[in-house]
């Protein structure tokens, strides 16, 4: 077999050894929040009484509502996001799991990229459940293309969740690192909220075209994923 | 251990001719303080190593060392004549203080992801080292519900899963039974016999009186002694006005 060949066939195990240690682990993750409900739980009530209080605070006409509700969506959202992004690496603490993952030849971004999917599922349940209770709390109707929304949804999801997961995997080893992360988070995630908040309130109030801002997103998600990817081993492997 | 067996072990694992781990100049500092300090050391194939001594004498630093868990401060690590790490992680095992188990699965579900994370599949594999450590592969209790004895166990099952060569275990008998302690003792032994080195973190050397091919003394950071044997007893509690000093 010629060196070329070689080559490939031990790229090629190492992709579906890849493959296989982020399903694992991601299943894993997925049963172990079905037993303890404690990420899923959490967001729900926080992003629930975001809706509830916002709506008793003030009452939009349907115009306004459709002018503000991009911003509210997504600070309810982000907020939310970050007690399940804080959950992700908290139960890998719990007696120091981490350390037989880190031991283990089990790639690093294996890890990384099924605990970041993890939390998409997690985040984009909550966005499900809670989108039509926006939807009726403030009267809103898009008047732009809806699927558009699922879109926006998807990337602005990503968004929040590749920076969250990478950056909870960082502040993990800090003293206060539930106020840690949103402190790393939130300005890195600046781009992306304003992308996100722009492109939700065009398709909303359908006055202009959100394309310049679903770019900008799937942009940033591109950039983040890959210098996630790129620096994860070594924060992995910090001690 | 008789030359006999050392030689079958040699022959069976040709690496037991060179050290499993060597250690040259290593020192570990935590803030400004020296948790091992300039440790030279090298640890030949196919032996049991009791690692003994006071609380704070560095044994878990040590070990956490061994396992790649913490790099040195300074000085050198080699595992198996290379000192990259991540080229020989499946030959290495690790068991800590800490259960480093999932509370919320139970033992097949913890032992099935963990031999995924060594490409190992089949449950076969996870059963058998549940038999060798005496738990129950049928039970389905999750692991949160198991007395900290069972966890132990469990622990080294998850330890021994994908036949290391190079055991690393940080107190593997705290909180087990006698008979279950007497019972993993020999576990070890039938692993050092099959070529393995194993690196054991006790506060009950006694135990590992009779398997152990040799006892390394720590104190304060350093290797002060290695013997075949528990030669002297481990000192008593320091006096209170000592440790008040």
């Amino acid at each position: 077999m010629s060196a070329a060949a070689q080559m490939a066939l031990a790229a090629n195990s190492r992709r579906s050894r890849m493959l296989e240690v982020l399903r694992a682990t991601l299943l894993k993750d997925l049963r172990l929040e079905w037993r303890s409900k404690d990420a899923i739980n959490s967001m729900l009530f926080f992003a629930l009484l975001v809706v509830v209080v916002f709506s008793f605070s003030f009452d939009p006409t349907a115009e306004e509502s459709r002018r503000i509700a991009g911003g509210l969506i997504w600070v309810s959202f982000l907020f939310a996001a970050v007690v399940a992004l804080n959950q992700t690496w908290a139960r890998e603490l719990r007696n120091q799991v981490l350390d037989a993952y880190r031991i283990s030849p089990a790639p690093a971004n294996a890890l990384f990229l099924a605990k970041a999917i993890g939390n998409f599922l997690f985040v984009g349940v909550l966005e499900a459940i809670m989108a039509p209770l926006f939807m009726v709390f403030y009267n809103l109707r898009p008047i732009g293309p809806a699927w558009e929304l699922a879109v926006v949804a998807a990337l602005a999801t990503w968004a929040l969740v590749v920076n969250g997961t990478f950056f909870a995997a960082i502040s993990i080893r800090t003293r206060s690192r539930e106020v840690m992360l949103p402190l790393i988070l939130f300005p890195i995630s600046i781009p992306a909220l304003y992308a996100m908040v722009s492109a939700t309130t065009a398709i909303l109030a359908g006055d202009a075209s959100p394309d310049y801002w679903l770019k900008l997103l799937g942009v940033y998600d591109v950039v983040f994923t890959t210098a996630c990817l790129l620096l994860f081993e070594t924060v992995l492997h910090a001690e | 251990m008789s030359e006999l067996s050392q030689l079958s072990a040699a022959m069976a694992n040709p690496s037991a001719t060179i050290p499993q781990v060597a250690l040259s100049g290593v020192s570990r500092y935590f803030g400004r303080f020296a948790a091992l300090r300039s440790i030279t050391a090298s640890f030949p194939a196919a032996r049991i190593y009791a690692v003994v001594g006071e609380n704070g004498a560095g044994k878990s630093t040590l070990l956490r060392i061994l396992a790649g868990l913490v790099p040195a401060s300074r000085g050198t690590v080699a595992w198996f004549g290379a000192d990259n790490l991540s080229l020989v992680r499946e030959r290495i095992s690790y068991m800590a203080h800490a259960s480093l188990l999932y509370d919320e699965l139970d033992a097949m579900e913890n032992l099935r992801y963990f031999a995924g994370l060594y490409g190992i599949r089949e449950d076969r594999v996870c059963e058998d080292a549940m038999r060798l450590v005496g738990l129950d592969a049928a039970l389905k209790r999750q692991v949160g519900q198991y007395s900290q004895g069972m966890r132990q166990r469990l622990s080294l099952a998850r330890a021994i899963l994908h036949q290391p060569e190079l055991l690393l275990l940080d107190e593997p008998f705290s909180n087990v039974d006698a008979s279950s302690a007497h019972a993993m003792v020999r576990l070890l032994g039938q692993m050092r016999d099959q070529g393995r080195t194993v690196l054991v973190v006790t506060h009950q050397p006694a135990l590992l009186a009779g398997m152990a091919d040799e006892f390394v003394r720590m104190a304060e950071g350093r290797i002060v002694a290695r013997t075949a044997g528990l030669s002297e007893p481990l000192p008593a509690f320091p006096a209170a006005h000592e440790v008040m000093r």
